[in-house]
């Protein structure tokens, strides 16, 4: 199983990754229609983009946007979770040695100890998000079933991962387990909303542009995210 | 495929329908007709094929379902935080339900969904500005309206509104005739104190071409007269077309997307044959957006640019005091706390932000600006935008959405409201009509003739006339 997991698998789901997220964004861009969207892309195009990285900036920047300084709590969260699940599986020692050794690349690791307190604000900002789902009406009357599955599907790879790294029950098992839901994660990645791990910065680029161009960007006005 | 004789899928095609419309008071007869009006199910999977494109899709798959999108709207505040008013609840709840069904939705999902895009959002597009991954609601639900008018689920007046572009290329029955009438008489009145005030129609090469709401010629004339006075003190070199002098578009909160297109193409039209040097038009938000910001797309314009450079009304005012065209009397200056109305329209979805506060630093000392909170392209809506306004069976809904703006106005402690937008003023009109809060409001036009110099060269020469004839 490990094998399979560690070899055709695992190219698979990288395949599935990278091949699927480069068609999202392709589909993106090709299916946008200056008519439809009325924004012209074309004939602005250099200005629209300006104005696609102010808004993505504004809210890749904790508390650089009106949004993320009104839900202080929030945004700490929304942070935390999204720095350790793309930090972690790309820097933490156990992966970036396997990376080494299975696929060519080897990127810096950050110390284990940093990669322990991701973990640890990770789980925390996790519960956060899944009290506050639960608790606050205006989140929980959105909720679906493809909520708590992607919720899921994202949290699932960091409880097996430590179950697997602190070596609590059977060890083979639930490091099988955790590089099978860290594929899974990647496959399911762009088939559902976690395709905003590339749409996010087409969408939020595109009201950038919308802004840029259209809603008053080119009478040389910058709209305060 | 029960399609009623009033309310029915078509849009108006022509004069004589509109006036049986009209005439259904109410709307009795349409909306007891709408009960029966069937859904062209696959007429709606093939509009959503050919419309509904990745930016759309996008913004409904992507939705974190995070809920961050629910303080910005006013509608979810002033409804004691309800639910179901957060905006990503709304717009799944009935745009995400139709794609999800692919068009598979009956007659009673039509017209929840009916309700939802005009009495529970405006269009103001602030949750956009809000959302994390930049989902705008309010142009979604401008996209569902056009799916509702497709299938002849609007409010009975937005029915009408649409149809009197068709009719009259104007939200009014205001004939081309009625309109230069109108210009003319309104000169004649006005040249007793500026008697060589005129209101030049179809003057080809002019500087200034001038457009506004069509409700100014037929209810509000004196605003078409003040327009003129300023026009005039201010040396301009003006015209107004006889045709394509409308620049409203009640097709635009309709979601007519045909009658948006043939009312624009008439301005458009206007410009090209007078070839002026650029566009002023009226005190009124949506009047700029149709034309001005959306208008180019409809009319199929490349460059999303209407044909010559457009101003708001508030943008020309800024230039005419800060160039001293127009010079202000100091002794008639306001002397009292005022506070200003962000229209969503031109100031949210245009960026035009300093040009009210710079004509009103003429006006009054700055230290009577009372700000509302919050302000801006971050301001409320007024309460009633998007023909929230107009739309008669949730007229108890848009009193109580005028409760936001209320206590923004009460919050600031002025008793006078700047509000350059014909929708927005009216929203205040009626708030203040309905909550009785003891506050006036006003266009930038009468405050500004109220306290304009007038240049001598303008005066009446009434002395010298005697001496002479003497």
């Amino acid at each position: 199983m490990y094998d399979f997991l560690t070899g055709p698998m695992l190219y698979l789901s990288l395949a599935i990754f990278i091949g699927g997220c480069i068609w999202r964004v392709v589909w993106y861009i090709r299916g946008l229609d200056q008519k439809l969207d009325r924004v012209a892309y074309k004939a602005h195009l250099e200005h629209g983009l300006k104005h696609a990285a102010r808004s993505v900036l504004a809210f890749i920047i904790p508390f650089a946007s009106h949004t993320w300084r009104a839900k202080p709590a929030m945004t700490i969260a929304t942070f935390l979770f999204h720095f350790a699940i793309v930090g972690i599986p790309l820097f933490a020692p156990a992966h970036t040695t396997l990376m080494d050794q299975w696929l060519w690349i080897a990127p810096l690791s950050l110390p284990q100890s940093v990669v322990d307190f991701l973990i640890l604000m990770f789980f925390i900002s996790a519960g956060f998000l899944i009290l506050r789902r639960i608790a606050l009406p205006e989140v929980r009357i959105l909720t679906n079933w493809q909520d708590v599955m992607v919720l899921a599907i994202t949290i699932a790879p960091f409880i097996t991962g430590v179950l697997a790294s602190t070596h609590t029950g059977d060890y083979q098992f639930w490091l099988n387990m955790h590089i099978f839901c860290g594929e899974v994660m990647l496959i399911a990645i762009p088939f559902t909303k976690l395709s905003h791990f590339v749409l996010f910065f087409m969408s939020r680029g595109q009201l950038g542009m919308d802004f840029g161009i259209k809603r008053g960007g080119l009478k040389g006005t910058k709209f305060a995210w | 495929m029960p399609q009623g004789t009033l309310c029915r899928a078509l849009p108006v095609q022509n004069e004589e329908e509109l006036k049986e419309l009209l005439a259904d008071t109410g709307g009795k007869k349409y909306y007891a007709e709408m009960q029966e009006l069937d859904v062209d199910a696959d007429k709606l999977a093939a509009t959503l094929q050919k419309t509904l494109k990745s930016r759309l899709r996008t913004w409904l798959n992507i939705c974190a379902k995070c809920g961050m999108c629910a303080e910005s709207c006013f509608l979810y505040r002033i409804h004691n935080r309800d639910p179901k008013q957060v905006p990503a609840y709304k717009i799944q709840s009935t745009l995400g339900e139709i794609v999800r069904r692919n068009g598979k939705v009956d007659n009673k999902f039509m017209q929840h969904c009916m309700y939802t895009a005009w009495a529970k959002c405006t269009c103001c597009n602030r949750c956009g500005t809000y959302c994390p991954h930049g989902i705008d609601m309010g142009v979604m639900f401008s996209y569902l309206r056009g799916l509702l008018f497709s299938q002849g689920f609007v409010p009975w007046e937005l029915k009408i509104g649409s149809g009197m572009h068709r009719v009259y290329r104007a939200q009014m029955n205001v004939t081309e005739e009625d309109w230069v009438e109108t210009c003319e008489w309104m000169a004649e009145e006005q040249q007793e104190e500026y008697p060589l005030l005129e209101i030049p129609v179809d003057k080809v090469g002019a500087d200034i071409m001038y457009t506004c709401n069509a409700r100014e010629p037929k209810h509000y004339p004196e605003d078409i007269a003040e327009m003129a006075i300023l026009f005039h003190i201010a040396g301009e070199d003006w015209t107004v077309p006889s045709k394509g002098w409308e620049q409203t578009s009640l097709s635009m909160f309709a979601g007519d997307w045909e009658a948006c297109t043939m009312q624009v193409k008439e301005v458009y039209d206007a410009m090209e044959r007078l070839k002026p040097k650029r566009m002023v038009g009226t005190e009124c938000g949506h009047a700029h957006r149709a034309t001005v910001i959306e208008g180019p797309y409809w009319a199929g314009r490349e460059d999303g640019l209407p044909p010559v450079p457009c101003q708001h009304y508030v943008e020309w005012l800024a230039e005419a005091l800060r160039l001293g065209k127009i010079k202000i009397d100091p002794a008639k200056r306001i002397k009292e706390p005022y506070t200003i109305q962000d229209s969503c329209n031109y100031v949210r979805n245009h960026g035009i932000k300093k040009a009210v506060r710079e004509v009103m630093s003429y006006l009054a000392d700055p230290s009577y600006y009372r700000p509302m909170e919050p302000e801006l392209e971050h301001n409320y809506c007024c309460g009633g935008g998007g023909g929230f306004n107009g739309i008669g069976l949730y007229r108890n809904e848009r009193n109580f959405a005028l409760m936001t703006k209320r206590d923004q106005i009460l919050a600031t402690g002025a008793k006078l409201v700047i509000a350059p937008c014909h929708n927005c003023w009216d929203a205040i009109r009626d708030l203040e009509e309905h909550f009785a809060i003891g506050i006036r409001w006003s266009f930038l036009k009468p405050l500004v003739v109220h306290s304009a110099i007038i240049p001598e060269h303008l005066k009446p020469q009434e002395e010298e006339e005697m001496e002479e004839e003497a």
